[in-house]
């Protein structure tokens, strides 16, 4: 008996519960606020500057070592947007909003280390070319 | 017998629709699916730059004896372009904390600043494309090119019918006011508009930074 009060006041607990989650939801649909885009902004700019100075600077030297810092601060950046702009959090749309996003993310992730892996290793085990076929268009 | 005898009081306590619903799915159906097809919308859109991103990274160091992008790119002109498109971001998030004060005309006046903003991005990847070519860069001249012109074209043509986009939302709001209908639109926008901002973080890090590296 006991079991069945308690899950029947944890019914009525949830559908309260969902309720407010439906308020919420309607008028906070917009989410954001101004300090939020602020912050974003000043961090974008922030980490789009640094790479840019990096490579007009030339000041690190070494083009695989620049390479993977502003790789870095590129991903950084696509973070910031994602939170600050887009707003993305692990409850939007109960959760489907982040499980999309994450499936892209190994799709990417699958098809441009794929690409690259496969189609360096296609260029290494090509035939030399004769030097003259090389300046053909 | 002796069950539902208990069970009546509770029941009668409780709102009488969830009486006898002893599991209750917790699933949460997403009020306004419009959010979560448009992401899903572009979640695939992400997919068609990885392709092309792919591509560049491939093809991207295949000149064919052709310039290279060291030759070509002007890092100032994608340093303003840059800036262009995250000014433009910001001004659209104005524009949509306005909208949440429910006030018309502050929200039209960042949004025709956003729309500005986007169009000088168009303007001056345009003014690069033209001088691209001018130089005899042009899409047939090497691997390298012809995936640079799709890559940059197809996230330009993204800008492009955003701008449209948003003058049409611009016209309809004037008319119509800030109606559920219009917030909604303006929301999917929101996110098209800074999606496309994530995209060229990818492309002027990979596409032009790295280019111009030796």
């Amino acid at each position: 008996m006991s079991t069945h009060t308690d899950t029947l006041a944890h019914a009525g607990h949830r559908g309260h519960g969902d309720d407010g989650h439906h308020h919420d939801h309607d008028d906070g649909a917009g989410h954001g606020s101004f300090s939020g885009y602020l912050t974003g902004f000043v961090l974008s700019v922030i980490l789009t500057a640094i790479p840019f100075w990096l490579v007009m600077g030339d000041v690190l030297g070494d083009s695989g070592t620049t390479a993977l810092v502003i790789l870095g601060f590129a991903a950084v950046q696509i973070v910031v947007h994602m939170v600050y702009f887009l707003h993305l959090n692990t409850r939007s749309e109960g959760g489907w909003i982040m499980l999309a996003l994450i499936f892209t993310l190994v799709l990417v992730v699958i098809t441009l280390s794929g690409s690259l892996w496969v189609m360096f290793h296609l260029n290494t085990n090509m035939m030399p070319m004769p030097h003259d076929m090389m300046s053909m268009p | 017998m002796s069950d539902t005898s208990v069970l009546h009081p509770v029941s009668s306590a409780a709102a009488p629709a969830d009486a006898l619903r002893f599991y209750v799915p917790d699933e949460h159906h997403p009020q306004n699916g419009t959010l979560l097809g448009f992401w899903l919308y572009l979640m695939s859109d992400c997919l068609i730059f990885a392709c092309l991103f792919a591509v560049h990274g491939v093809v991207g160091r295949s000149y064919a004896a052709g310039p290279s992008g060291a030759d070509l790119f002007d890092l100032p002109l994608v340093a303003v372009n840059t800036s262009m498109l995250l000014l433009s971001s910001i001004t659209y998030g104005f524009a949509m904390l306005e909208m949440q004060k429910n006030r018309l005309r502050a929200t039209l006046i960042w949004l025709g600043i956003t729309g500005l903003f986007g169009a000088v991005f168009i303007g001056l990847e345009l003014y690069e494309f033209i001088h691209l070519i001018h130089e005899g860069a042009v899409p047939q001249r090497s691997a390298f090119l012809s995936s640079f012109f799709t890559l940059v074209g197809t996230h330009g043509l993204h800008v492009t019918f955003g701008i449209i986009w948003l003058v049409t939302l611009m016209v309809q709001a004037g008319r119509h006011g800030l109606i559920p209908e219009n917030r909604r639109r303006l929301m999917c926008l929101s996110m098209f508009w800074h999606f496309l901002d994530v995209v060229w973080i990818g492309v002027f890090t990979f596409v032009y930074l790295m280019g111009v590296l030796p």
